[in-house]
């Protein structure tokens, strides 16, 4: 379950960051941004290969003493990232690599709607429906 | 409570749907005078005149209820009541069991207060002019919730009731009237063909028309159906309100889409793809539907509910569902957030089990059968077209033939068919990186899946091949134009160009000093080209792997690059030909082209097995990228020969006119 959940366009502007909303908003923001460069950290070290052996999954991408960063980017470099709670020790990485799977499925179909325009902030229901179900559920 | 009471009362069981629980509880609050439960009789009694039954049969209905016993009408014989009078109405005798039977409900014309007449079925109607319905108005005072939901099924049947109402109602209609007419205005392009145009016009000045009038031409909706069109489609409705009986209306009253609705749908989606099995794409419909005007969120959040198998195109009954989600929300119905049973494809197409259609599946048995008919053809022509998708010419051909619309619809379309292409590899990307099998069940998918993961692996092989076995030359001469653009990349893969072929005198043939230019240059050129290749093929060597089949003439021509580089130099200086130094340049890329190439197939041996998959998918959007990039510098090369082209005329048309004026001095001279 995550607590915050952000996908970052190709040129690393949001075009849709969620988080818990009991928290501090700007905390999570930060820590996205934090953990962009993280992610072009990884994605360049694979650059020599052409890329294309390169992993989607990016696995996790720092750890905090409060939260977990994960990180995963698609081919045309779309950036999830997803927060997690320290404490949620349960989660494994199967289920994190399930939740980004159904994100990219679910991004994609946002790009599939021809009155999406790509870049756009995504307002899309279907979307908002897919990432709530994977927050945490609190009160 | 009132069904056992009804029960004990009437000696037999009724049951009452919502609908018409609903329905009778609202005429039963109308017809209570006091709180005692019983109801004014005099009230009951002008509602029974007002079902139109004769005397008689209104008197059989008192006993059979058990009020004649009664005294009195008590909420069960009224309920007994009503459901006697529908069965009058329709034709049953007037006794306990027919209340039994599944009636339509009961008709009460000329009612004030009075809830949604919508249950009325049609008659067919003679084409007078009636008053307009007040049903909206004045049912929205009692039945707010039902009204908005039911304004939608008002427009529709309002036809059907027209003949109903009596004319005194028209004076109420007016303030109504202008917010019916915004609003069924694409209603009104629906049914300018049935009689709701003529009675509009007949009713109300013809203002309300010439607005729709002039809001039809400009957005050019939809065609206007015919005069038989009314007709058929009446007798059509008739006929299925007849089959469908009370179970049609449920909630779900404004989702369902009616046989005249479909017919337009029809014809929309005919005008924008003639076959109807086929699909719309995505941009073909987002450019149709932005005319309704609607907010493109909306539109979004239509296409979101109706792309069913999120394939980025609209099957036919995808696009029935958009376009009634549309006039929906042009009616002012609020849009759902998940897509109604009703509009479901399944619904239309039965054979899919679908459950939740299942109860609402018997009645409409004339709506199916239409409906099945198309879903077959749709289903079949969409799995032969879905794999056809990815051939890049024929279905450019197939599309711009089809596409009788107009020149700007088929480039509207070859466009969007290349740039399906595009977003087309890349979608058996991400799911091949998934997990076949988690891709399955992460993604549930429609009936249609199935068809789109076979073409979507289909897909997969086709666009490798175009790339591979096209073999150009690598001049873009006038005579090798049309091979390059037949051919598009020169993904050489069986290693050696042939020398090109001697470059023709591209000026014409009076510019004597030029051609001898030109003929020396060509050995220089042949040899050129060659050294060029060698020369990038030593650049390249470095960061690619190893080209077994370039090494032989590469060896050949290696001590004799230095001399040629030097030549080729001071061609490049000298050469007032614009075309020398083009093809070199020109040359250069395709080697270089045929090396980025040949990495990926030497590449091949090597990763392993269950690589190879990603392999072929990488190594097809190299192609493409390839692709691109030559016909770019295509482009670029045509432009510089385009514009050399033009100063060569420039200069031969001032050597023409110099040659007539050196030709007029010297006629006088030659008469003489």
């Amino acid at each position: 379950m995550a607590v915050c959940i952000a996908v970052i366009a190709k040129e690393n502007y949001p075009l849709y960051i969620r988080s818990v909303p009991t928290q501090n908003e700007l905390k999570f923001h930060y820590t996205v941004h934090t953990s962009l460069d993280v992610v072009e950290e990884k994605i360049s070290s694979v650059g020599k290969s052409m890329g294309d052996q390169r992993e989607l999954y990016l696995g996790l991408l720092y750890p905090t003493e409060d939260y977990k960063v994960y990180g995963y980017v698609t081919n045309s470099k779309v950036k999830f990232v997803i927060v997690v709670d320290s404490s949620n020790t349960s989660l494994r990485d199967n289920e994190i690599r399930s939740m980004f799977r159904k994100l990219h499925n679910s991004f994609t179909d946002v790009m599939c709607n021809p009155f999406h325009n790509p870049g756009d902030h995504i307002q899309s229901k279907a979307f908002d429906g897919i990432v709530s179900g994977m927050m945490v559920q609190t009160g | 409570m009132d069904q056992e009471s009804g029960a004990a009362s009437a000696g037999s069981f009724i049951s009452l749907n919502e609908h018409e629980q609903r329905y009778f509880s609202g005429l039963h609050s109308l017809c209570q005078a006091d709180t005692s439960g019983k109801l004014s009789s005099s009230k009951v009694a002008e509602l029974f005149k007002v079902s139109q039954l004769p005397p008689e049969s209104l008197h059989k209905v008192t006993e059979v209820c058990g009020a004649k016993r009664l005294g009195y009408f008590g909420t069960p014989q009224f309920y007994v009541a009503l459901k006697l009078l529908a069965a009058a109405q329709s034709g049953l005798p007037i006794r306990l069991e027919s209340v039994t039977a599944n009636l339509p409900l009961p008709r009460f014309v000329g009612l004030k207060n009075e809830p949604d007449m919508r249950y009325s079925s049609s008659i067919p109607p003679s084409i007078e002019a009636q008053g307009a319905p007040c049903g909206p108005a004045s049912g929205a005072v009692t039945w707010t919730p039902a009204a908005d939901r039911s304004t939608f099924r008002h427009l529709e049947a309002n036809v059907d009731k027209k003949e109903q109402w009596s004319p005194p109602r028209s004076p109420c209609s007016s303030p109504p009237r202008s917010p019916l007419t915004y609003r069924s205005y694409p209603y009104a392009k629906q049914r300018n063909g049935v009689d709701a145009q003529i009675a509009y016009e007949s009713k109300h000045s013809s203002r309300p028309m010439v607005q729709l009038e002039q809001h039809s031409s400009p957005s050019n909706y939809g065609t206007k159906p015919t005069a038989e069109h009314p007709a058929m489609a009446r007798a059509s409705s008739a006929e299925r309100l007849d089959h469908q009986g009370v179970v049609d209306y449920t909630d779900d009253d404004p989702w369902r889409i009616t046989e005249e609705q479909l017919e337009y749908y029809t014809n929309q989606f005919k005008s924008l793809q003639p076959d109807l099995g086929a699909l719309i794409l995505g941009a073909v419909a987002k450019n149709f539907f932005t005319k309704s005007k609607l907010p493109i969120p909306e539109l979004s959040h239509i296409w979101e509910l109706s792309d069913v198998d999120r394939d980025g195109a609209l099957t036919f009954s995808e696009f029935c569902t958009a376009f009634h989600l549309i006039v929906a929300r042009k009616n002012g119905y609020p849009l759902p957030e998940t897509l109604p049973p009703t509009l479901r494809p399944g619904f239309m197409q039965p054979a899919e089990d679908i459950p939740n259609i299942a109860e609402s599946a018997e009645p409409l048995i004339v709506f199916e059968d239409t409906q099945l008919r198309h879903s077959q053809v749709d289903r079949s022509v969409v799995e032969r077209h879905q794999p056809s998708l990815p051939t890049i010419k024929q279905e450019l051909t197939e599309e711009s033939s089809q596409q009788d619309v107009g020149v700007k619809r088929g480039v509207t379309c070859q466009e969007k068919q290349t740039l399906q292409l595009g977003p087309f590899p890349e979608r058996p990307e991400p799911p091949q990186e998934l997990d076949p099998q988690m891709r399955m069940k992460t993604r549930p998918r429609s009936y249609s899946s199935t068809s789109f993961e076979d073409a979507m692996k289909k897909a997969e092989e086709p666009p490798t091949p175009p790339p591979r076995p096209q073999k150009t030359h690598s001049r873009a001469s006038s005579l090798d134009l049309n091979k390059l653009f037949q051919q598009g990349a020169p993904g050489v893969k069986s290693g050696w160009l042939p020398p090109p072929p001697a470059l023709p005198p591209r000026p014409p043939a009076s510019q004597v000093p030029h051609f001898i230019n030109v003929s020396e240059k060509t050995p220089q050129n042949k040899v050129q080209q060659p050294n060029f290749a060698d020369f990038t093929h030593f650049r390249e060597e470095e960061e690619s792997s190893v080209k077994p089949e370039e090494q032989g003439p590469r060896s050949r021509f290696g001590p004799s690059t230095e001399d040629l580089t030097n030549t080729s130099k001071q061609d490049i200086t000298a050469a007032s030909h614009g075309q020398v130094p083009q093809k070199p340049i020109r040359r250069k890329y395709h080697p270089e082209s045929q090396n980025l190439e040949t990495p990926p197939p030497s590449a091949m041996p090597f990763p392993t097995p269950a690589k190879t998959s990603q392999k072929l998918l990488s190594r097809q959007k190299r192609e493409i990228q390839m692709a691109i990039r030559k016909n770019k510098e295509t482009n670029a090369v045509l432009t510089r020969l385009n514009s050399e082209l033009q100063q060569q005329l420039k200069v031969v048309h001032q050597e023409r006119v110099t040659l007539e004026s050196q030709l007029e001095l010297l006629r006088p001279l030659a008469s003489t």
